[in-house]
Parts: C-alpha cells; structure tokens; sequence
C-alpha cells in the first residue's frame, strides 16, 4: 500500500503525466468550443441559445464526478488510512464546487431566455444546489480543526454521508415539482439529442475532464509540498529543542 | 510520539509513569484505554497465562484532566448516574456514603457540584474509583490538587486496589507513596528527527 | 475483581437516556430555548408577510417545518459538546454500551427532549398561522415521522463539530443541506392535505428517509466522536 501512498513516487508520476493533460485540455476545449460555438446546427426550438448547453451540461456531469471522487478519496482515507487520499480530497473539493457554481450560473443564464426566469425551485436544481453547499461544507470543516488530519477524517465522514444523501434528492424530484410549479423541468433524457449536438457535448465533456486532471494534479502537488513544508518545520523545531536540551 | 516502548504490567502491579510536559504521559493513557489506535504495535493481554484477544474497554476505569461531573446535579445524583452508567445497578446509600468519605467528601453529598472548588472537584471524579469494580485504573495526574491526608487516602486505595488483584497506571509528577515500577516516558522519545514522517520528504 | 457481573445493558441506556433529559430540561439546556425560538421564530412571518390568513394558510407548513429544523440545530450544538468538554465523554466510551449505545442512547433523549416538543408544539402555531382544519393530522403525523431523522442527521453535524470552537455555526452550514429530504417530504405531505390530494406516498417517503437516517447517521456520528477523542 505504501508504495502507492508515497508522496515523492506521485510528485513524480504527476509530473509525468501533467504535460500531457495539459495538452489534451487545449487541444479538446478548442475543438469542443469550435464545435459549439460555429460548427453545430442551432436547435429548432431554443435557437442559439441551444449552444450554453454545451459549457452547462458537461459541467453539471463534472460537479457529480468530482463528489464521486471526493467521496471514494475519503472512503479510502477513512478505511485505509491512506495519508494521500485525505489530500486527494481537499484537492478536488474546490474543483468540484466550481464546476457546480458554473452548472448552476450557465443554467440560470439558459434559463432566463427558455423559462422567462432565472431560477425555479424544482428538483434539479435544488438537489445541485445541495450538492453545492455540501462541498462548501466539506471545504469549511477542512478549515475549522487546526490538527490538519483530524480535520480532514471529519470531513471525510461528512463527505460519505453526503453521498448517501445525493440519490435521495434526486428520487424527490418528482414529488417536489408536482407540488410546485412542474413547469420546464431540465432532463437531460428529455429532449433526444441530434448526433451534430452530441459530437461537441462529448468533445466538451472529455475536456472538462482533462482539466479537471490537470488542477487536480497541479492541487495535490501543491498539498503534497505543503505538507512536506510542515514536515520540515516541525523538525527543525524538535532538533532545536534537542539541541538546546544537549547544550543545556 | 513514542518509540520502542515496552512494558508489562501483572495483576497487582502499579505503574508510574513519569516524564517531562510533552512527553506523551496523557497520550499513552488514551492509547491504552484504546481511544487513540496505536499506529503500531499492540497490547498484548492473558488471563492465567493464556493469551486473549485484546482488552475490552470496559476492564478500564480512567479519570483524566476533566473530572466528568455534571454542575446540574448534586455530587449525590453524579455519583448515582456514574455508576448506573458504569455498572447498570443503583448503588445504595450506605457504599455511596461510604465512597464519599474516601476523600472527605461526606459532608458534601447533597450539595450541587456547581458551586464546588477545582479541588473538590478533583476528589469527587477521584470517589468513582470506590463506586465501579474495574480491574485497570488509568490515572491522569490524580494528586494535581490533593493535600497531604487525601494523598495518602489515593495511595491506600491505589494499595487495596492492587492488593486485590487490580492494575493501577498513573501518569504523574509527583511520588504517589506506592511501590512499583517506573515508566519514565523521556526514554521512549524516538531519536533522530522525532516524529517526522520521512514520506513525506 | 476482573470477573464481570452480569450488566444489564438495557439498565445502562435508560440511565443515560434519563440523564440527557434531565439535563436538556435543567437550567442551561438546550429544549426550552429550542421551543422558545420555535415560537417566535415562527411568530415572526406575519410581521413580515403580512397578515392575510390566505396568504398565511398557504406558507403555514413550510414555515412551521423550516423553523422546527432551525430550532432542532439550535439545541443540537450542545448534544456532545457539553460531555467533551466535561470529559464525561471520555467516561462513557468506557461504559459498557459502547459508543454505538452512547449515541444511540443521546440522540433518543435529544429527540425526546426537544425534537419531540417541537412536533406537539406545532398544531398551536398552525392556529396562529390559519392552517386549514384538515391539514392538523398531516402536520403533526408528518412532524413525528420526520424529527427523528432530524435528531439523527443533527447527530452527525454535532459529532463532526464537538471538537470545533465556535462549532455552532458550522453546524449549520453541514446540517441545513442534509435535512431537505426531510424538509420535502415533510412539506409535501401538508401541502398534500391542504390540497386535498393524498399525503401517505409522501408520509411513506418521509419514513424511509428517517430509516436511512437511522443506519447512517448513527455510525456517521460514532465514526465522527471516536474521531473527536483521539
């Protein structure tokens, strides 16, 4: 297990595997944002305004991703013990939260033209909305504790509870819509998709997720040197102790 | 926090542990009392000989910094709750009073644990050792407080205690006026870069 | 002296449940606040809505159902802290319920001692907000199904923030977002009554989001307490 959980060994499997994300990530989003933008047909109904799907539904799919991989991170931490899954954690919490505040404001903006408003309090969004504050709870629980492992085991169990909590809000979308106004619901299995619009969804998506790897990455390297900075000050404090001890 | 620490300690033993601030006394009693997993090693455990499986929690009786009292009720009803807590049972007036006088505390019973000093405090969470029949005492500087006549009333319990089979584990600074080993935790402090999870470097 | 008499588990729990009671119910706990904010919590929303009992009528189960989950968080910051910080905690896990039991054994007495309250309080804020006849079975059948999921759901944010300064506010930002089932069902169930439609599917639902509550927010909360006391 450990050789996985050494800390140099994946500073430099990052390393390796950093340029290379970083490469699909501009090569797809330029593909994928050409195919929204110029070289896809506008929908019959929704017009232009049909191509805010392609940055909005993709990063909708990124926020459930992302708190997927945070929760097996902090199921890994919690039974394993794992010292890099805590990390991995609080490194795609944030990530997670930014690609669920752009799900949340490219709907509102698609929703103003296609609903008349910008909000609805329907399932959908609400159970986003959800997913949203639970990052942020996730994030705030990490800055709460100062002993840094302790703080991030308790928002690993909040982090777990949370996903038991996702499927839940999701069942309740239809008895939330039928008691409220049941109006322009969002499906994503609603409307069949033409194969001209599903070519830069996917070319938008697969971006999204090698950006997601490339700051993902680029995070844990940064935590991982935190780490190693507190590692170095906490010994540099202990030999001066000693040494005092020695002199003395 | 600690390296290559070692002991064994018979029924009957008393342990001291001894060490500078920081040494790990407070922790060690924790790890034994198995709230803190000690991230290796383990406790070894055997009844006549034969080796067991671990101890349970509830051959353990701790009192640590934080003497457990609820300021709500009398010192009586905190006794009461503690053990029915402890033990399931009512304790009866008479072994109450009787655990009461241990410390001194007699007078004192029906009073609310409110407006107790730190001290009277100390010798009330000190009483629960004569309420609950536990094998291993874990004891978290217990003569903190205590003058000289309550000492020697800890040092006699600690000696029936250990005269009846028990194990009794003290973290402490002070002499306790019980004869035993000494554990002194200075010794176990790991060498070189202490504490320093080399992983990560 | 080692041998263990017989414990009666059953002895150990109904005294720490007696004990958590007592206390919420003492000078300085947590039920009588979490009903007096309750009340006036709720008794504020004709100030700020006005006073037109349609208007009233229509919000009376959401604003009565939102405010008991605020009043239930009020009273939860104290649940374990209280215990951690007298080191009576540290105590109990060496009782011989363990602390599956502990929890368990608490978050009956909090849902005893002020949840429950709450659910028999609210018809008498239902008059003050003109909620129609029949919605007064659904309110209080819903309210009994659905505070003790908010007792246990409350659990976990008050176990992950015992050892948080100034954990309260915390506990609302973790709480709130895990307690909307709770709160959709609970509603939805009212709304049903005021709307003559059947509220059972969403009485059935609230049940089962309290089941799940059950399993996950007991050993959310244990895992979060073995957490605290290391």
């Amino acid at each position: 297990m450990h050789r996985f959980a050494n800390p140099a060994q994946f500073n430099r499997l990052a390393d390796v595997v950093l340029p290379w994300a970083i490469g699909l990530t501009v090569l797809l989003s330029v593909a994928g944002l050409y195919y929204a933008l110029f070289s896809s047909p506008p929908d019959y109904q929704q017009g232009e305004s049909v191509r805010v799907m392609y940055v909005h539904v993709p990063a909708a799919w990124m926020g459930m991703f992302v708190y997927m991989v945070m929760a097996a991170a902090s199921f890994t931490a919690l039974v394993w013990r794992h010292p890099l899954a805590l990390l991995a954690g609080k490194a795609a919490a944030p990530i997670g939260a930014i690609f669920t505040a752009l799900a949340l404001i490219t709907g509102m903006l698609w929703g103003k033209p296609m609903w008349g408003t910008y909000w609805v309090w329907d399932g959908r969004l609400t159970s986003v909305l959800v997913q949203f504050f639970l990052y942020l709870g996730y994030m705030a629980l990490w800055q709460a504790m100062e002993d840094e492992e302790k703080a991030g085991r308790a928002a690993s169990i909040l982090a777990l509870v949370g996903v038991v909590n996702i499927p839940i809000i999701k069942f309740s979308v239809d008895w939330w819509s039928t008691l409220h106004q049941p109006a322009s619901v969002m499906r994503l299995d609603g409307p069949t998709i033409d194969g001209a619009m599903l070519v830069p969804l996917f070319l938008m998506a697969a971006a999204y997720q090698a950006y997601f790897v490339v700051v993902f990455l680029w995070r844990m390297k940064l935590e991982i040197n935190n780490r190693k900075l507190s590692v170095m000050r906490q010994a540099s404090l202990q030999n001066t102790e000693t040494q005092m001890e020695v002199a003395g | 926090m600690f390296d290559g620490l070692g002991f064994q300690a018979k029924s009957g033993d008393f342990v001291s542990l001894t060490g500078k601030n920081g040494s790990g006394k407070s922790t060690f009693l924790r790890v034994l009392a198995g709230f803190i997993p000690a991230s290796e090693g383990a406790m070894g455990f055997s009844v006549d000989g034969e080796s067991a499986t671990g101890v349970a929690r509830d051959s353990f009786l701790m009192v640590g910094h934080m003497n457990g009292l609820k300021p709500a009720f009398s010192l009586r009803q905190n006794l009461q709750l503690f053990s029915r807590l402890m033990t399931g049972r009512h304790i009866d007036d008479d072994s109450l009073l009787e655990a009461a006088c241990t410390f001194g505390l007699a007078a004192l019973l029906d009073e609310s644990v409110q407006y107790f000093s730190s001290g009277q405090r100390h010798r009330s969470a000190l009483t629960r050792f004569c309420l609950v029949p536990r094998q291993i005492w874990l004891m978290d500087e217990p003569t903190v407080g205590l003058d000289a006549e309550n000492r020697q009333a800890l040092a006699g319990l600690i000696q029936r205690h250990i005269a009846c089979g028990g194990i009794v584990i003290a973290a402490t600074h002070d002499p306790m006026g019980v004869s035993g080993q000494t554990l002194n935790m200075d010794v176990f402090r790991p060498t070189g870069n202490p504490s320093v999870d080399e992983d990560w470097l | 002296m080692s041998s263990m008499q017989t414990v009666s588990h059953g002895s150990v729990f109904f005294s720490l449940v007696n004990r958590d009671i007592k206390l919420a119910w003492s000078q300085g706990g947590g039920s009588l606040l979490a009903i007096g904010f309750f009340f006036i919590a709720v008794s504020l929303f004709p100030f700020g809505i006005g006073p037109e009992p349609q208007v009233l009528a229509r919000i009376a189960p959401g604003v009565i159902w939102v405010v008991a989950l605020l009043s239930s968080v009020v009273s939860l910051d104290r649940l374990y802290q209280a215990d951690y910080e007298d080191g009576s905690l540290d105590d109990l896990a060496l009782s011989p319920l363990g602390m599956l039991g502990v929890a368990t054994a608490k978050v009956l007495a909090h849902w005893f001692s002020t949840t429950l309250p709450l659910a028999l309080a609210a018809p008498a804020l239902g008059i003050l907000l003109n909620l129609p006849d029949n919605a007064y079975g659904p309110l209080v059948a819903s309210l009994l199904i659905g505070t003790p999921a908010l007792s246990l759901i409350g659990s976990v944010g008050a176990a992950l923030t015992v050892a948080v300064r100034r954990g309260g506010v915390l506990m609302f930002l973790l709480i709130l977002p895990l307690y909307v089932p709770t709160l959709i069902f609970g509603v939805g169930a009212v709304d049903a009554a005021v709307t003559m439609t059947d509220p059972l599917p969403h009485l059935a639902l609230l049940g089962a989001t309290t089941l799940i509550a059950f399993v996950v927010g007991l050993f959310a909360s244990v895992a979060a307490l073995n957490l605290a006391m290391e």
